[in-house]
């Protein structure tokens, strides 16, 4: 034990000898780049983040923050893969359904106190709580750790939760099925520690700057909501000798023209493009303009109910509408962002999802035209017999566009008039539940780069399939998938099922488009899921 | 040292007089000596007409996506004879002159009607509560009070998913709220005019409340009420592009020229200019119109003011 | 009149609760809920976050729960979606910020407008009257949203002379483009209705008796003229300072000032209830406090004007 802690202050000491080096240093210590001695990192937010409490979290712009701030079992690295976190390794037993996580003995919560597993305990506890009321705890039950649903039901108390504390630096998680992803899964926010004393001491206000106790590379220094709000490196992160970026801020502007200028204006290191601008953008800056994959799908629901237009129960209706879309005049010609023209709803770049062969996929424009004309033909609709349908979306201009085009294309092509409706945000999603729509603007985001997250929309269960698309096929191989060891087969059959009935009308597959200044370096352009951390980026010397 | 206001006695129609046709001519004659608000005048009928006749005249249908536009707006969009885009194109390629003149049709609806319901049903308002005073004025302005901060744009949510969506509620979402401002001016106005000698004398006489309100109240702050709806006009244009966003005014494929000012100034620094500029043009054009049109009608309606 | 203005104030107050009782019924009549998104919360989940914030009563408990709070406890409630926050949090870090911006946007476009107006009405239809009513064209014909971003092309990214946006605290290059762009339209309309109530005071007979005594200009303008053409201005401008000081939904979000004024409308488009409850009761308060000022200073300028 004593041996330990002189470990332990052996190592502060280096650490801390390391931080002054490092401060000092020009150059970085993996690729041999000189660095730029203003090592800040500015972004733009385009909302104020709703909170910045892991447990409650349900935002992306706020998982931005709090990865920072915090950091779970393990962290994702550029590629999108496990990297360890506080966690060193992991044993999965009992056939993927218990898991066991050594911790690192040299975690530290900023305020110096250690990591012990039962922090993560509390905090997952805290996550399933009713009392805690997460809009997240759902994530908790997906993962299926032992009670989760009961404890989120109030049927048992959180202390039931299947996760105990062997001993300071072992964690122990029981799981209800087997789940070879559980790791991954700890990587989102709602699995991040959180240090009790604080919360106790604080209640809700123990996110302030000042009162917010952390376990990230980079403590919360301050925050004004609807402004900024700026994070400083961490000296009591265990790895802090390998962070470079010493402060990051981000800035909350609403409008992303107004951002876009202010990056010109050298006021952000980063930014989004605002949609159709990543060309000219390109041009001027190619060393700046950056198009990477995004996990996200865009697609018209489809009313399936009774409170459809009838012609839309009628399969070739569907395919008439969905093959006569033109996906690459969208994406080259209205989105311009490298988006990928969709034919299913998984997006490609899902981690060991290979998109099945769909036909019309791989025929021509001019092919799929001819077919649809055909399909409309034979339903029985045409000139003389005109289809009229309702498209409802939320405001915005890019979503504007988007339908625009559509409704011109089935215009033209098939005949087809199309009334646009748009909605603000809570009338439109409202609406759509209660399917008074014949076709309705969606979007989907993985949660976990697992095709489960998207797939998982399409059947009869969910409470997303707004369209009420139901395949009692579609439920069972969803189902089996979960317990298989290889359910690429069963994904694949999904999404040709989802194509021949044409239950959702794919449209395309997203990507983050956005400006980043040239000398900053670190950013994983191939994790799908965009989960940057500060840590990994750093501000080459001009 | 105080000195006792005595704004100008005007009289619509006196009772007992026949004064009031030659004052309505009186008016018309000085109106039209006003060059500034003639040609205002005839600028906003250009702008009526434009936004009437201008379909007619274009190459191409509100709706209708050029397709060798669409994704080189920049390069291919831009005003043109040869392409039949006189004003250019959106940024999906659909005619901006066929698109900004159904706008300014909207737009000029809008703008007019919004005003009319201020001056119509905040001039009552006003009167009525400055008049009787006391205990009506009391409870009429205090209505005034709570209305001008109920969060509004869940009254229109709520207009929007009751009634569905229509032009006619367009109009009741901004006519709920243009009237307010003016009721209050109009109402501090006829505090102070109701204490003047002659709507003393006319109250003495045994004139009813209704025809002192009209014939001797009214003419004296019609001056300030039309000038006041004037400056409503683009704040009503601008206002009815909020509305639009809440999804309750003008939807796809129809527009207003709000909506394309909106847009047009999104796109700004990216070398489509005339996607701002020919919305605003029209925009600047209407409202300096009604600012002009304001000024010479005040001025036409005060009797003294020749002259000086 | 001092009377007038204790009675007034016990009128404040059924005011201000029926602002309330109907503004409660308007947010819960209308489609959505605070916790509702893309992706649906399981009932469970949505009924734990109901109990939470007390959205499992019913309504009129709801209401008088609330109401309650703010009498006893001068407490407005969590707010539905910045849930590390009370309203009282947001509201005391963005009131002062519209305040500053909208009071000095107030202050410039009063004194401007009215000096553009007065001048205008003096020398009607001369080249001063046109100069008048062209700069009053100009500040308003850019509507708030094409202003702001224009300001921060020129001053942020072609002179690189102001910050793009930002607040600061206050500081002074943070507050310039807010200002300018609130102020402007404002400034155009104190200065129209200034001028035509103006003319209708300068034909007056006392005015006209005034100056046929030889009285000079300066003198029969400012002595006489100015207090009771002031009359209408102050009718308009007692809302208009309301709306000023709690801020533009425009001007905060283009210039990230982190004002409350944005919420009049993101907090509605969130179903953020008790924060709009909160907006709400502020502007409800300012407004029937400002029009009551407004209805002193009318029975200053004109006794006769009572009661």
């Amino acid at each position: 034990m004593k041996q330990k802690t002189v470990v332990t202050l052996v190592m502060s000491i280096f650490v801390l000898a390391n931080q002054g080096i490092v401060h000092a240093a020009t150059s970085h210590p993996v690729t041999g780049e000189s660095l730029s001695d203003n090592q800040t990192f500015t972004y733009r937010l385009l909302d104020e983040v709703p909170t910045l409490d892991p447990q409650l979290n349900q935002d992306s712009e706020g998982f931005n923050v709090l990865r920072d701030l915090f950091e779970g079992l393990f962290n994702q690295d550029s590629e999108g893969n496990l990297a360890p976190g506080v966690a060193e390794s992991y044993i999965a037993s009992n056939l993927n359904r218990t898991w066991t996580f050594d911790l690192r003995k040299n975690a530290k919560w900023s305020n110096g106190d250690p990591i012990t597993a039962d922090d993560f305990v509390y905090a997952w506890r805290r996550a399933v709580d009713p009392a805690t009321a997460s809009p997240y705890a759902w994530y908790v039950e997906l993962s299926s750790v032992v009670n989760a649903a009961a404890i989120i039901a109030g049927e048992k108390p959180p202390s039931e939760l299947g996760v105990k504390a062997l001993d300071d630096h072992t964690l122990e998680v029981r799981l209800e099925q087997s789940l070879p992803y559980f790791p991954e899964m700890t990587t989102y926010a709602t699995f991040f520690p959180a240090h009790q004393p604080t919360i106790e001491a604080h209640g809700t206000a123990w996110t302030r700057p000042g009162n917010m106790v952390s376990n990230g590379a980079y403590i919360l220094t301050n925050h004004v909501p609807n402004e900024y709000h700026s994070r400083q490196r961490n000296p009591m992160y265990w790895n802090n000798q390998a962070t470079i970026i010493e402060k990051v801020t981000g800035r909350v502007i609403n409008d992303e023209n107004q951002a876009l200028t202010r990056y010109l204006a050298d006021e952000l290191d980063q930014t989004g493009i605002p949609a159709g601008q990543y060309p000219n953008l390109e041009d001027q800056y190619p060393d700046e303009a950056t198009s990477a994959p995004l996990l996200c799908t865009y697609y018209f629901a489809v009313n399936h109910t009774d409170s459809a237009d009838p012609a839309l129960l009628n399969v070739k209706v569907r395919k008439a509408l969905s093959w006569s879309l033109d996906r690459d005049v969208l994406v080259d010609s209205v989105l311009k962002g490298g988006q990928y023209p969709a034919y299913n709803f998984t997006h490609r770049a899902t981690a060991g999802f290979e998109p099945p062969v769909i036909e019309y996929g791989t025929m021509t424009q001019a092919e799929r035209d001819a077919e649809a004309k055909r399909l409309m033909a034979e339903a029985g609709y045409g000139a003389d017999a005109p289809l009229n349908l309702k498209l409802i979306y939320n405001t915005s201009e890019s979503h504007k566009q988007i339908v625009t085009v559509a409704s011109q294309m089935w215009k033209q092509k098939l005949g087809v008039e199309t009334e646009l409706v748009n909605y603000e945000w809570k009338t439109y999603l409202d609406i759509r539940k209660n399917q008074q729509f014949d076709l309705a603007r969606a979007g989907w985001c993985g949660d976990y780069n697992e095709a489960s997250t998207f797939l998982d929309l399409m059947t009869s269960t969910s409470g997303a399939n707004d369209g009420r698309y139901f395949n009692s096929k579609v439920d069972e191989l969803m189902r089996e998938s979960k317990t298989l060891a290889d359910p690429k087969p069963n994904y694949n059959q999904v999404e040709m099922m989802i194509a021949d009935d044409m239950a959702i009308i794919p449209i395309y597959h997203y990507t983050s488009v956005f400006m980043l200044k040239s000398d900053i370096k670190g950013w994983p352009y191939n994790n799908v899921q965009q989960n940057w951390y500060s840590k990994d980026l750093y501000r080459s010397a001009p | 040292m105080y000195l006792p206001i005595r704004i100008r006695i005007k009289t619509a129609d006196a009772p007992g007089s026949v004064t009031g046709r030659s004052l309505w001519q009186d008016a018309s004659t000085r109106f039209f000596r006003n060059r500034a608000a003639v040609i205002s005048l005839l600028a906003l009928l250009s702008v009526g007409i434009f936004a009437i006749a201008g379909p007619w005249l274009a190459d191409w249908s509100d709706d209708a996506i050029d397709w060798n536009v669409l994704g080189n707006v920049k390069s291919v969009g831009m005003p043109s004879f040869e392409t039949g885009h006189y004003f250019g194109t959106d940024e999906l390629g659909r005619d901006l002159f066929v698109r900004t003149a159904k706008g300014a049709r909207v737009s000029l609806m809008v703008g007019v009607i919004g005003a009319l319901i201020a001056v119509v049903v905040g001039t009552l308002y006003g009167t009525v509560a400055g008049y009787f005073g006391g205990k009506t004025d009391s409870i009429m302005m205090r209505i005034v009070d709570v209305m001008m901060s109920i969060p509004y744009m869940f009254v229109l949510i709520l207009l929007l998913v009751v009634f569905g969506r229509s032009i006619i509620l367009l109009f009741i979402g901004i006519g709920l709220v243009s009237w307010l401002d003016m009721a209050r001016i109009i109402r501090g106005q006829t505090l102070s005019i109701k204490n003047l000698e002659f709507v003393e004398n006319a109250v003495v006489t045994g004139v009813p409340p209704a025809s002192i309100i009209l014939r001797h109240i009214i003419p004296n702050l019609l001056g300030i009420a039309i000038v006041y709806a004037t400056l409503l006009v683009p704040n009503m244009i601008i206002y009815e592009s909020f509305i639009s966003f809440l999804g309750l005014g003008v939807q796809e494929p129809d527009t207003s020229l709000g909506a394309l000012i909106s847009s047009g100034a999104s796109q700004m620094q990216y070398g489509t200019l005339w996607q701002l500029g020919f919305p605003l043009f029209f925009f600047i054009v209407t409202l300096s119109g009604f600012f002009f049109l304001g000024d010479g009608l005040r001025d036409a309606l005060d009797p003294k003011d020749s002259g000086r | 009149m001092t009377s007038y203005i204790l009675r007034r104030f016990m009128i404040a107050i059924p005011t201000i609760l029926i602002l309330i009782i109907f503004s409660f019924m308007l947010m819960y009549a209308a489609p959505g809920s605070p916790f509702v998104g893309e992706r649906p919360l399981s009932p469970e989940v949505l009924e734990n976050i109901e109990a939470k914030y007390g959205l499992d009563r019913p309504f009129y408990e709801q209401m008088f729960n609330y109401i309650r709070g703010i009498v006893v406890d001068f407490d407005f409630g969590p707010s539905f979606i910045y849930k590390d926050r009370t309203v009282n949090d947001i509201i005391a870090q963005g009131f002062p910020v519209t305040l500053t911006y909208g009071f000095l946007a107030f202050i410039i476009s009063v004194s401007t407008g009215t000096l553009l107006g007065v001048a205008a009405a003096v020398r009607q239809n001369t080249w001063l009257d046109y100069l008048a009513v062209g700069v009053s064209i100009g500040a308003q014909v850019l509507p708030n949203f094409v202003m702001a971003p224009i300001l921060v092309l020129v001053f942020t990214l072609w002179l690189g002379w102001l910050p793009g946006g930002g607040w600061q605290g206050g500081q002074l290059p943070y507050l310039v483009m807010p200002v300018i762009a609130l102020s402007t339209s404002f400034m155009a309309s104190i200065a129209r209705i200034t001028r035509s109530s103006m003319l209708e005071v300068l034909n007056a007979d006392f005015i006209l008796t005034a100056r046929a005594k030889g009285l000079p200009l300066r003198r029969v303008i400012f002595r006489h003229a100015l207090k009771p053409a002031m009359l209408p201005v102050i009718s308009y401008l007692s809302p208009t300072f309301v709306g000023m000081i709690t801020g533009s939904v425009v001007i905060d979000m283009y210039f990230s000032t982190g004002g409350i004024g944005q919420y009049f409308v993101n907090a509605a488009i969130n179903r953020d209830y008790s924060l709009i409850m909160g907006v709400t009761i502020l502007t409800g308060t300012l407004t029937v406090l400002f029009n009551l000022l407004a209805d002193v200073a009318y029975a200053l300028i004109d006794p006769r004007i009572r009661y």
